[in-house]
């Protein structure tokens, strides 16, 4: 180390300074982001003034908030907001019920533990579209495997507007509750193994231990699962546009899509889409937040 | 007491194995059903009730890769015998393979073409992203930047993005410049948004790297970028090559920019596979047979990459 500190200060001569290594490596990235991300961003901050619409030539008009205050008092859109809060319920809680409890499953003595993962966390690996393409075949009521091997007859998933928020929910269930089991294992791993033997000499109950010792080790963890579940499941798009075309599963991303691109609303939607990037803005602190409290540790 | 408290727990353990096993039946039977519908005859994919065991066929692949047409009338034995085996699986279904008027070419259907751009978007965006993440990790990972927790919020906060947002000044600014239905502005997407991934989890994985091996060859002599290509890079390459396939699977299954962005010349697989269904009676055992083709690659990757699916799907904050 001493001897390279005399070196460093000749580093140039054999070669480029640290300092221009480091903007030369982190320059083109952040360069990247800012033209492809933020720049269009900003341009659509701008048509969100206005009631520019893709589809034709007219000149955009600025409309100052008209479409900020129309979209915040527009029943419609609190609609799709309580239908996408429904869905984030039903599908992160039906995540962590069935991810957490696979986890403790397999947190204990397991033949082929190793291979039993792996082939739960498929799922998640997978396509959301083609997804929810298969899931179609799975779900109908004629000839689907659902229905025959559940004994439900000819029960309606998808046509059904009460069951079709339901279906894409048990469809994001079986896809995502394998990614809070694969979180949940790395928590309860790191639960030291000293803690329950002191919780078994002191006669502690299996609830006891469980919520005493296990869930407040594992939380940290848990949460991070949890947050990042529901940021995807606020922006979900793919699944839910596949599987149903039900007024009741229009979620927040389904109505922009609709809104810019079938619509071609393109002032609109671009004020749409900021409330949306706000939002999801928000979360990404708190789940940062969390990211870099877990790697502290 | 022990024997008892230890005879209760062979219990609870078999009770848990089977609890498992029963979780691992129901995880991959959609996974099942989908392959199997690919490999059955057309006449069995859609029964009431559904058809368990059967006898598998390649016909669905078949017919996956030409264009077909409904057979108006039954074909003489003559023609069927003299067409090759996978047009008679075609015959057998009751339609015909579509050739081109004068050459009599064998038309391909749209699927492989999907395939292919799937497979050029993919590899390139993936290189791409991981190419200038591994650069950035680095800079990161040894120098001192100024705000680097705000740059690397910046960063991360590009890829929670929802697409559709994105989509919407992108699709504009595309069509301005030509660049809507291209393999190149589809790249441009997924590089963007592989980037801040491949940046976060290559910063961990450098970080893992000790700094010593590369202060010792610049101790002999080696410039800071020989130090980074000989030492830091061989040290670094399977976490390179994880990166490599999660941004690959990410950017193989990305729908919503694909459905957005292309149509015709450079539609990628996920938008193409579910537009099949469209009209009428869908042919399940071809889409199940261009959703299995599409869904191997994926699965042998999950396989490649078991240990290192805690890290990447926790943006590498999560180590085994």
């Amino acid at each position: 180390m001493t001897h390279s500190e005399p070196r460093a200060g000749h580093s140039a001569a054999r070669g480029l300074s640290d300092k221009s290594i480091r903007n030369l490596f982190i320059f083109p990235t952040i360069a990247f982001l800012i033209i492809f991300n933020i720049f269009p961003l900003l341009f659509s901050l701008y048509t969100s003034f206005t009631d520019f619409r893709a589809s034709t030539n007219a000149p955009a008009n600025w409309v100052g908030l008209e479409n900020y205050s129309y979209l915040l008092t527009n029943e419609f859109i609190w609609r799709n907001f309580t239908i996408t809060a429904k869905y984030v319920l039903i599908s992160v809680s039906g995540q962590v019920i069935v991810g957490f409890g696979l986890a403790l499953l397999l947190n204990r003595y397991m033949p082929f533990k190793g291979l039993i993962t792996t082939l739960l966390l498929l799922p998640m690996m997978l396509s959301m579209a083609v997804v929810g393409l298969f899931w179609k075949l799975l779900y109908d009521p004629n000839f689907g495997i659902i229905n025959h091997s559940l004994g439900l007859g000819k029960f309606e998933w998808l046509a059904n507007p009460d069951m079709a928020l339901w279906a894409v929910a048990i469809t994001d269930i079986w896809m995502w509750s394998p990614f809070v089991m694969l979180l949940s294992l790395a928590g309860l791993s790191a639960v030291p193994k000293h803690l329950y033997e002191a919780a078994e000499i002191d006669r502690a109950g299996t609830f006891y231990t469980f919520f005493r010792i296990t869930l407040p080790l594992v939380a940290p963890i848990l949460m991070i699962a949890i947050i990042f579940r529901t940021m995807e499941a606020f922006k979900t798009f793919d699944l839910a546009y596949i599987l149903s075309s039900q007024p009741t599963t229009e979620l927040i991303a389904i109505r922009l899509y609709k809104m810019a691109f079938l619509e071609w609303q393109t002032g609109l939607s671009s004020a749409f889409a900021y409330i949306v990037l706000v939002m999801v803005v928000g979360i990404t602190m708190i789940y940062v937040k969390y990211l870099n409290k877990v790697k502290e540790r | 007491m022990a024997a008892v408290r230890s005879q209760r727990e062979v219990w609870v353990n078999r009770a848990a194995i089977a609890a498992v096993l029963v979780a691992l039946v129901v995880m991959l039977a959609p996974i099942y059903w989908i392959t199997s519908t690919a490999f059955k005859p057309r006449n069995l994919a859609t029964t009431i009730p559904p058809t368990v065991v059967f006898e598998p066929t390649i016909a669905p692949f078949v017919k996956l890769f030409v264009k077909r047409s409904q057979l108006r009338q039954p074909v003489d034995q003559e023609t069927y015998d003299a067409a090759p085996w996978w047009e008679q699986m075609v015959l057998d279904g009751g339609e015909k393979v579509v050739r081109s008027g004068k050459t009599k070419k064998v038309r391909p259907s749209g699927y492989g073409k999907r395939f292919r751009n799937s497979l050029i978007v993919s590899i390139i965006s993936t290189a791409l992203a991981v190419s200038m993440g591994t650069l950035t990790a680095y800079g990161f990972s040894r120098f001192k930047v100024k705000g680097e927790d705000d740059l690397l919020f910046f960063i991360l906060s590009t890829r929670m993005l929802p697409p559709v947002v994105v989509a919407i000044p992108m699709f504009l600014m595309y069509r301005t410049v030509g660049l809507n239905d291209t393999h190149l502005g589809l790249i441009i997407l997924y590089t963007a948004f592989n980037l801040s991934f491949s940046v976060w989890i290559m910063k961990g994985f450098i970080d893992e790297i000790p700094r010593e091996y590369e202060e010792a060859a610049l101790v002999d002599g080696y410039t800071r970028i020989q130090a980074f290509f000989k030492i830091v890079l061989p040290e670094a390459m399977t976490g390179i090559a994880a990166t490599a396939v999660f941004c690959f699977i990410t950017a193989w299954n990305e729908y919503a920019f694909a459905l957005i962005m292309t149509n015709r010349k450079a539609q990628t697989a996920p938008p193409f596979i579910p537009s099949q269904v469209g009209s009428g009676l869908p042919d399940w055992t071809v889409i199940a047979a261009g959703t299995f083709l599409f869904l191997l690659p994926v699965a042998i990757f999950t396989f490649l990459l078991r240990n290192h699916l805690l890290r990447g799907m926790s943006f590498g904050a999560i180590r085994k």
